[in-house]
């Protein structure tokens, strides 16, 4: 584990020191949320302390600071993706507001009874109920390209599934149930050869990884900020310039505007023209905070120590008699899903919290995941950067132990 | 380890987790209703053999965790007998016991219902162990409708 500085990076997290149960904190449910850093806790202070007042709006010194604020945080999120510009940089909820976002603007606006939208098997419900939504307004078709028993994209029949009537391929980057990263290279440039425009949901993928938009080509890139260490809430939604200038409006209110009658309105200008009402400023700040201490740390210094936690982690869960990791391949961010015989994962996890470790029980939101591989359940322990080789021990020593108390 | 959780997970729920009671398709069932917690994935489908109101043999089959298994195993066996109005008061009991106020809790009452009385102090887990008395609610109202704890 080398030079990474994790022992520094947990002093920086005020939650890790909190007891459970009164055993020391062990907090491997990150792929559901991360916690938050010092840093981004005090932007937020700060910012209601000291900055705050709305934006875009008055001529006073406060208005002028927080406008300051929130733009200097777009302006980092379009580093930190290298977007070409900070009008592609939309700030919505969560990836889940920005696929709903992009469905009711770009896909009724291009897609049309009939036509196809591409997905796989291995999305997040966020990623195919809007799409069924949109297809029940349109008469479109959601359909959804298969993977193997490894938890890994069958690529060849997604290729097969692109067609002339395909108007959008939106999969996900990294999966949540599973921790599969996409082949998604691969697949932006068969989906470029047809011309069919892509989105990448990259809620999982965007804390564990580092993410260039020019470099992929996607069309969209969506991602929440409160697996990135920032505050829930708040989410960025990323997309070509050209696109977004061509797509209606999501909602409609003030600072979407550029001028009002009773009898027509003219919208602004991107990125305000997605962006009604007052934003959510203090989480767009502290969004900011995340994306500086990250960038400090460096992405693909995460990205190499947390392979090293993965690979010790299925090495050591594959030690274990009776236990099955689900999503089992090379292509995978740090979540170890796993099942153990003739143990639901629900009563896992309320043993395990009992040790004073969080990890998830449940279906992650992808239903389809879990009735494909024949299981009501997994249980769930996906890593960050703050998690430790000696966390994982005591992950392994709970299960073990809780294997032998159900006898 | 795992002293903290002997409430929870008594010696009886291990039991009927590794050897549920009731635990068959009854061919001849008279009712028969599917229970479902999204949450979680459990799923039961309960028969009930009734004679006019009275219940005169329960079973079940589904998959769930040790304390939804454990609750339908112990309750097919406990209503096997009772008339509708019986087991209906019952389960007013066992509802006061894993969510009510501590002062409405009679586990005298319950019987050995009493074994799942630690789960009130897990609220994530209680609708484990309701999951089987809703369903059971929902037979004796002849609801053919799935029911679901959400």
């Amino acid at each position: 584990m080398t030079d990474f500085p994790v022992e520094k990076i947990r002093a920086d997290f005020p939650i890790l020191q909190e007891k459970i149960r009164n055993k020391p904190l062990v907090y491997l449910d990150n792929a559901a949320s991360c916690q938050k850093p010092q840093q981004v806790i005090d932007s937020i202070v700060h910012c209601y302390s000291h900055e705050y007042a709305n934006v875009h709006r008055g001529v006073h010194t406060l208005s002028v600071r927080a406008t300051d604020r929130y733009e200097g945080a777009r302006e980092k999120v379009q580093h930190f993706i290298n977007a070409q510009s900070t009008k592609e940089i939309i700030f919505v909820r969560g990836a889940t507001e920005a696929i709903n976002l992009i469905a009711q603007t770009f896909g009724k606006a291009n897609i049309n009874a009939g036509d196809e939208i591409l997905i796989t098997a291995m999305e997040h419900h966020s990623n195919i109920v809007p799409w069924q939504m949109l297809c029940e307004q349109t008469g479109a078709v959601l359909k959804v390209a298969p993977i193997d028993l490894q938890g890994e994209l069958i690529y060849a029949e997604f290729e097969a599934l692109l067609s002339e009537k395909t108007k959008l391929v939106s999969v996900v980057h990294m999966s949540n149930a599973l921790g599969t990263v996409n082949p998604v290279e691969k697949i932006i440039a068969a989906a470029k050869a047809k011309n069919i425009p892509v989105l990448l949901d990259g809620a999982q993928a965007i804390p564990h990884m580092s993410v260039d938009v020019q470099a992929l080509d996607c069309d969209f890139y969506v991602f929440s900020g409160h697996k990135l260490y920032a505050p829930s809430g708040i989410g960025v939604l990323y997309g070509k310039q050209a696109l977004l200038e061509a797509m209606p409006p999501y909602q409609g209110g003030g600072d979407m505007i550029r001028k009002v009658t009773f009898e027509e309105t003219e919208y602004n200008s991107l990125p305000y023209k997605f962006e009604a009402g007052t934003p959510n400023i203090a989480d767009v700040i502290g969004l900011g905070a995340a994306i500086d201490y990250l960038t400090e740390i460096g992405m693909d210094n995460i990205a190499a120590y947390e392979a090293e936690l993965l690979a010790y982690a299925t090495a050591s869960a594959n030690k274990i008699q009776g236990l099955r990791i689900i999503g089992d391949n090379n292509h995978k961010g740090a979540i170890l899903s796993f099942v153990l015989d003739k143990i639901h994962p629900h009563d896992i996890g309320t043993m395990l919290d009992s040790l004073g470790i969080a990890i998830r029980a449940g279906h992650h939101c992808a239903m389809p995941v879990m009735d494909f591989f024949e299981v009501p359940a997994t249980a769930r322990a996906s890593f960050a950067m703050y998690n430790t080789k000696e966390e994982i021990d005591v992950l392994m020593a709970g299960i073990e132990d809780l294997i032998k108390i159900f006898g | 380890m795992f002293d903290d959780l002997r409430d929870l997970y008594q010696e009886v729920i291990f039991d009927h987790n590794r050897n549920p009671r009731n635990f068959y398709v009854m061919e001849d069932a008279d009712r028969k209703v599917e229970g479902f917690n999204p949450l979680c994935g459990d799923r039961l489908t309960l028969f009930l053999k009734m004679d006019g109101d009275k219940i005169t043999d329960a079973s079940f089959q589904g998959s769930g965790c040790a304390i939804s298994t454990a609750s339908v195993s112990l309750m097919t066996d406990i209503v096997k007998g009772l008339t509708e109005a019986e087991a209906e008061a019952l389960f007013a009991k066992f509802h006061a016991m894993t969510t009510g106020k501590e002062e409405d809790i009679n586990l005298e009452a319950v019987g050995k219902l009493a074994v799942l009385a630690g789960v009130r102090e897990y609220p994530a887990r209680v609708k484990c162990a309701t999951l089987a008395w809703h369903t059971l609610d929902a037979a004796l109202k002849n609801e053919q409708e799935a029911i679901s704890t959400e």
